[in-house]
């Protein structure tokens, strides 16, 4: 509240510096590093900081053992079934999970806002039957989802996008329908009919930059659940397909073998469980910083 | 209630029609249904002998309208690698999934009452601190990847439990942990917030002015009035341990339900698949339904909103 009283100063004015300082420091840094560091630097920079090519390996090196455990420095964390680098493939392994997440998202979220939308403020029959359609959406297993389009149509990217964006746009939906039924009854939005706004004006210009924060933060705390999501469908089998070097399918390369080459399946996981771990972390925070109303859920 | 009762139940039905339909029609996706329905060596006699049983010559309404009919009685058509049929093979792994997710959902409780109750009696101490890693972790780690990795510590290394497959109690643990993981997790946040209310509440206040020894209270009083919550999410639950079945199945080589279902998409045994999916989506629904009714009954509000 005191934020919209008080006018922004600006943030080099003397007096503001130290405050500023302060509040960079209340960041959450620990999420924020291993985030950047397990997913961002090596999605963006795969190429240049792998020491190895993705599908690059010999039947020589395979199942070499991690450096501490009598492997070489060359493999740091040891090498697979193909003799490939388990690090460099954790390494490339993360644009698969931001590819897959970014689109995913994108994907459901653009179906769930609009429709979202559309529900909350044109209400009548449309509400009833998005409504309807979002509760039918929620009361259906993913992965049961997952295993029939897997089915019918193969298993691959594209299996794994529709899952995401299916499972995601019911979410958004929710929200944002619920958001907007409060928001349409603002004097503003009113005052814009009155002044001859469209329908379609009023709700891309009035009505989607006040829900834009609920966005952003459901958006990134689903990032980590679709990283999960589609790491249980990689794992299955019914996800992204070999040779590609998604985490999923990584540790269900090492399953077969987990007795006596450990590694192939615990680095991979590992870097799933941090990575999500991280994005729950910061999820959580913007929550708390944006949009206090999501705390319950 | 009784209003509410129908509402509820026509929704169940609506949503399971809707299911039906979906695996209907994906199995439609690729044009002609016989290419996922059969094998792709399948002989002529098979082929015209599906599509007379099924009628894929027929409009698409038929169709649905003769699969429906079938389903209700239970044909949901036969295995392409297995002599039996698609109902039987379901009927006959279902026992053991049901097993591992009972046994799953009573050692989770176990796990997550006396840590959520603590959590919420010992609130901001190191122990809640504990109990908040715990839920963290509990969202974060892939529940197949903790499969592994329990195989890994306690059948590999430390070899105190069988690594997979089926027999004795001692083959059901690492699975079941594997299995409701994430559910200790939700119970525990869940029974936390509730307990908390409890605690402030003023009967909680009396007990203890009564003088009480404060473990009845807690463990009485308190946490018989903080379980109602917790307690309908059971049925939430339930339909969470089926689905999630099929990736801890696989992991351990569990034979149940889950496992045939990876099988059969594996095979391209779409008859199978179809009738685990509606089977599952059977007890999900059911399940749903009954947490919906509990609620209405414990929480009056409910029922007048709609």
């Amino acid at each position: 509240m005191d934020a919209i009283l008080a006018p922004e100063k600006p943030w080099y004015a003397p007096g503001r510096l130290l405050p500023r300082m302060r509040s960079i420091r209340r960041l959450p840094w620990a999420p924020i590093i291993l985030i950047l560091a397990l997913l961002v630097v090596p999605a963006a920079f795969a190429d240049q900081i792998a020491p190895y090519g993705p599908k690059e390996g010999g039947l020589p090196k395979r199942y070499l053992p991690p450096v501490w455990d009598g492997g070489t420095s060359e493999h740091i964390l040891g090498t697979d079934r193909l003799g490939r680098d388990i690090l460099s493939r954790i390494i490339h392994g993360a644009r698969v999970s931001v590819k897959v997440s970014l689109i995913g998202i994108a994907l459901g979220g653009f179906i769930g806002i609009s429709l979202g939308l559309i529900a909350g403020y044109f209400g009548g029959k449309f509400d009833l039957l998005i409504m309807r359609l979002v509760d039918i959406t929620l009361s259906i297993p993913s992965i049961l989802f997952a295993l029939v389009l897997a089915a019918a149509i193969g298993p691959g990217l594209s299996t794994v996008l529709i899952v995401i964006s299916y499972i995601l746009w019911a979410y958004y939906a929710r929200q944002v329908r619920g958001e907007v039924l409060s928001i349409r009854e603002q004097d503003y939005i009113a005052r814009a009919r009155v002044t001859g706004a469209s329908d379609f004006r009023i709700i891309t210009r009035h009505i989607l930059p006040n829900v834009i924060n609920t966005i952003i933060v459901l958006a990134t705390l689903q990032i980590g659940f679709v990283i999960l999501l589609e790491a249980s469908l990689s794992f299955l089998g019914v996800g992204i397909q070999r040779p590609s070097p998604a985490w999923g399918l990584m540790v269900a390369d090492g399953r077969e073998v987990i007795v006596t080459y450990w590694w192939v399946s615990l680095f991979p996981g590992l870097a799933i469980m941090l990575t999500v771990l991280a994005l729950n972390l910061l999820g959580d925070w913007l929550r708390d910083r944006l949009d206090p109303k999501l705390r319950q859920i | 209630m009784r209003r509410y009762l129908f509402i509820r139940v026509l929704h169940s039905l609506i949503t399971l029609l809707v299911v039906s339909f979906l695996v209907f029609g994906m199995g439609r996706l690729s044009g002609n249904p016989l290419d996922i329905l059969l094998p792709e060596d399948a002989t002529e006699e098979q082929y015209n002998r599906l599509n007379q049983r099924w009628g894929f010559d027929k409009p698409i309404v038929v169709q649905y309208w003769k699969f429906i009919q079938n389903a209700l009685q239970g044909d949901l058509g036969e295995s392409l690698v297995k002599p039996d049929s698609a109902m039987e093979l379901v009927a006959e792994r279902l026992p053991a999934t049901i097993q591992l997710a009972l046994f799953s959902l009573a050692i989770s409780t176990i796990i997550a009452v006396p840590i959520g109750v603590l959590a919420a009696v010992k609130r901001d101490t190191p122990f809640d601190y504990f109990g908040k890693i715990i839920a963290l972790l509990g969202q974060s780690v892939p529940s197949f990847w903790l499969g592994l990795m329990l195989m890994w510590v306690f059948a590999v290394q430390l070899g105190w439990l069988p690594a997979s497959g089926t027999g004795s109690f001692k083959h059901m643990i690492m699975p079941a942990i594997a299995l409701g993981w994430f559910q200790v997790a939700a119970v525990m946040r869940l029974l936390r917030s509730s307990m908390l209310d409890v605690l402030d509440s003023e009967y909680v206040k009396m007990a203890r002015i009564k003088g009480l020894p404060e473990r009845k209270v807690v463990w009485k009083h308190c946490l018989r009035n903080a379980a109602i919550g917790p307690l309908t999410y059971y049925g939430v639950i339930a339909g969470i341990l089926l689905t999630g079945s099929v990736i801890t199945e696989q992991v351990f080589q569990w034979p149940g339900t889950g496992l045939l279902a990876i099988e059969a998409v594996r095979n391209r045994d779409f008859p199978v698949l179809q009738a685990v999916i509606i089977v599952f989506a059977g007890i999900f629904v059911a399940c749903n339904l009954i947490v919906d009714i509990l609620y209405a009954y414990l929480d009056p509000r409910i029922r007048y909103a709609t």
